[in-house]
């Protein structure tokens, strides 16, 4: 049987490829770290290109919606029966992210990190298939499922390295996203009872001829799964528990969490746009002014964070609550109607905040390593593991080399991070920021329709964000650079080459924004459109039936 | 029988709740496992109550639905069941970590008052 192999089997490769690189390297002795290392970097190479090739797929006629939907059926059940996967832009999307940052964070962790605890490389591939599966999946328990899977595997890395501190963070961490688990089945539970149905798209048909009884209940399921994903999301009253997990993460992790919080908007976009979308009826825009009022919220609260932090890990963390903000209040917005064009800028803003945060956490370690409070906690981490201190064997046995002049190296990769997160020209945090205000300030095209008093608060906070992250990261570049006393901390050529690496993306996408936002504005025309994603996922045949009907 | 079942599903998410929010990890665990018994209780209770019916139909003819009972939020219950015990079971395991680390049973790693 050839046709077992047909191209469409794509959909299903970013879940299995890490899946089985997990499971093989599960078998390894954990001393062969070497061997593990090649086996991640080959599955996340591997990641990258599907990834790619899933992205150019995605793109559909620009004549019809711009996307084209990629549909594997599981089993290949009719569709509102078995489990789907479903590929389109903002799903594509969301995996090449992943993808892109999986490659850096596993170098940085070659350095030192991978050999502080056990299995690190299993557990990061399986985050990686929980986050891929979540993207990629068109069922509500399927959804869950895959959360589950990358949680479980985010438990054990934010522990990875041990240290009272991260076991305290990780304590917290554990029971609050089993709290949250818990109201996500609560929610699903009440779905399925109102619409009898699991599939993302026919929840959406279904609710659109709800009686008024039913109506109310569906809107509770949303409330409860709202919470959710936002605590996921970590917006505001939800997110206390957010910069200590991702601070007291090693940096590798922390790096890769960044893109944990952009999961829960993921699933807040998506079905809030499919279910409470254009077409929904009674439930049309649903739940908008919460997104907005608690994503402004949430802005502030990481402006307030932000200036009152003192490491870099901590202004980092509190930087992904602020991005976290910044895209829900956009979700916000597009849900009350506002528009497509500020949308497709905070898709922008999503990809290069994300891989902005990133660089910064596997900056913050290399930076503040003198400062005594990573060391100590590097040294505590080697004595609970019982592995020796890595100071003196790292420069022998490590295929790195120390870099002359690292202050130079590390200032630049940290004004690169600054500049992206500010929103300051000329990278892409400029240009993702831009397109939302430009968005946001002409609703109907450019130069036509006046904003509301909303739009221009929303315009304020993103200025007074930006302007609070170029304070915050300024105050501290110049304590570490200009004011330090000691010698230049070592640094190897392995850990600051992932970060160049990550600004690098950046700057990539700063020279195709003009194909990127070309991308995003068709993603968020098709998410505006639910009816694409919804006849795309109902009216597709079965293999067996296509198989029928090319005899 | 929806009284009882709304009672128990009642009792059990209110003490779990309760629970939860107390300050020793070994109540927030047993929070979590009561709550996670009341939430598999209104899966399970979603796929609409009623009694001696089985939930595998017979294959071909006419079925007639009223007189099965719903298979699918079984089948849900039965992952929950499996997600939530080995969540819970890991959970577990840091807490006694915790607890041999900062020798208090404590949530936040140390008493109350403490630095």
């Amino acid at each position: 049987m050839i046709d077992t192999l047909s191209p469409e089997h794509l959909i299903i490769a970013p879940i299995l490829i890490p899946m089985f690189a997990g499971a093989i390297m599960l078998l390894y002795d954990d001393r062969q770290r070497r061997a593990k290392l090649t086996i991640s970097l080959i599955s996340a190479v591997a990641l990258v290109l599907v990834a790619a090739e899933l992205v150019s797929r995605a793109k559909g006629d620009p004549e019809i919606s711009g996307t084209a939907i990629g549909l594997y059926l599981l089993g290949d059940w009719p569709t509102p029966m078995g489990i789907v996967l479903v590929l389109d832009r903002l799903s594509a999307l969301m995996v090449a992210l992943v993808a892109v940052l999986a490659i850096p964070a596993l170098i940085y962790s070659a350095a030192t990190w991978h050999k502080q605890g056990q299995h690190f490389h299993s557990l990061f591939q399986f985050l990686l298939m929980g986050l891929n599966g979540a993207f990629l999946t068109g069922d509500l328990f399927n959804l869950f499922v895959f959360f589950e899977v990358m949680l479980a595997a985010s438990y054990g890395l934010l522990l990875h390295g041990s240290g009272s501190l991260r076991l305290r963070a990780g304590l917290h961490y554990i029971a609050i996203n089993l709290l949250a688990s818990v109201m996500f089945l609560i929610g699903i539970a009440i779905v399925y009872g109102v619409t009898g149905t699991l599939n993302m798209a026919d929840i959406a048909t279904r609710t659109t001829v709800l009686l008024p009884e039913e109506r109310s209940l569906i809107h509770l399921a949303a409330v409860i799964l709202g919470i959710a994903f936002l605590v996921k999301a970590g917006i505001w009253p939800l997110s206390f528990w957010l910069p200590t997990a991702y601070m007291a993460g090693a940096a590798p992790v922390a790096a890769m969490f960044a893109v944990n919080t952009k999961l829960g908007i993921y699933v807040i976009l998506r079905l809030s746009m499919l279910v409470f979308g254009a077409g929904a009826g009674a439930s049309q825009g649903f739940g908008a002014n919460v997104l907005l009022i608690a994503g402004m919220a949430t802005i502030v609260f990481g402006v307030l964070g932000v200036l009152a932090s003192q490491g870099l890990p901590r202004i980092a963390a509190h930087l992904v609550v602020m991005s976290s903000g910044t895209i829900l209040t956009v979700i916000g917005f597009a849900l009350a109607g506002g528009g497509t064009a500020m949308l497709s800028g905070a898709l922008f803003y999503l990809v290069s905040s994300t891989v902005a945060t990133s660089a910064l956490f596997l900056l913050a370690e290399p930076m503040s390593r003198d400062e005594g409070g990573i060391a100590a906690m590097l040294a505590l981490t080697s004595d609970a593991f019982g592995t020796a201190l890595p100071e003196d064997e790292e420069t022998d046995e490590s295929p790195g080399l120390v870099i002359p002049g690292t202050f130079a190296i590390l200032g630049a990769s940290f004004i690169g991070c600054v500049l992206l997160l500010a929103g300051l020209p000329p990278l892409s945090g400029f240009i993702g920021k831009f397109a939302m205000l430009s968005g946001g300030l002409n609703p109907s095209g450019l130069g036509l329709g006046t904003p509301d008093w909303k739009i221009g608060v929303f315009v304020a906070l993103i200025l007074l964000s930006g302007l609070a992250t170029l304070v915050a990261l300024v105050r501290l570049g110049v304590q570490t650079f200009w004011a330090a006393e000691s010698e230049p901390p070592r640094i190897l050529a392995l850990e600051i080459a992932p970060v160049i690496a990550l600004i690098g993306v950046t700057i990539i996408l700063t020279f195709q924004a003009q194909a990127g936002l070309r991308y995003t504005d068709a993603t968020a025309r098709a998410l505006s459109m639910p009816s694409v994603y919804i006849d795309g996922v109902l009216r597709a045949p079965r293999v067996a039936e296509q198989v029928e009907q090319d005899q | 029988m929806e009284l009882v079942l709304s009672l128990g599903i009642g009792v059990l998410v209110g003490s779990g709740v309760w629970l939860v929010l107390r300050p020793r990890t070994f109540q927030v665990i047993i929070g979590l496992c009561l709550l996670a018994y009341g939430v598999n209780l209104f899966i399970f209770a979603m796929g609409r109550l009623n009694t001696g019916a089985a939930p595998v139909m017979p294959k071909g003819g006419f079925v007639n639905p009223d007189a099965y009972a719903d298979p699918l939020p079984q089948a849900l219950v039965l992952t929950a069941i499996v997600i939530s015990f080995a969540t819970t079971a890991l959970f577990l395991v840091v807490m006694i970590v915790a607890r041999g680390l900062t020798g208090t049973d404590h949530v936040d790693g140390k008493e109350r008052g403490e630095p």
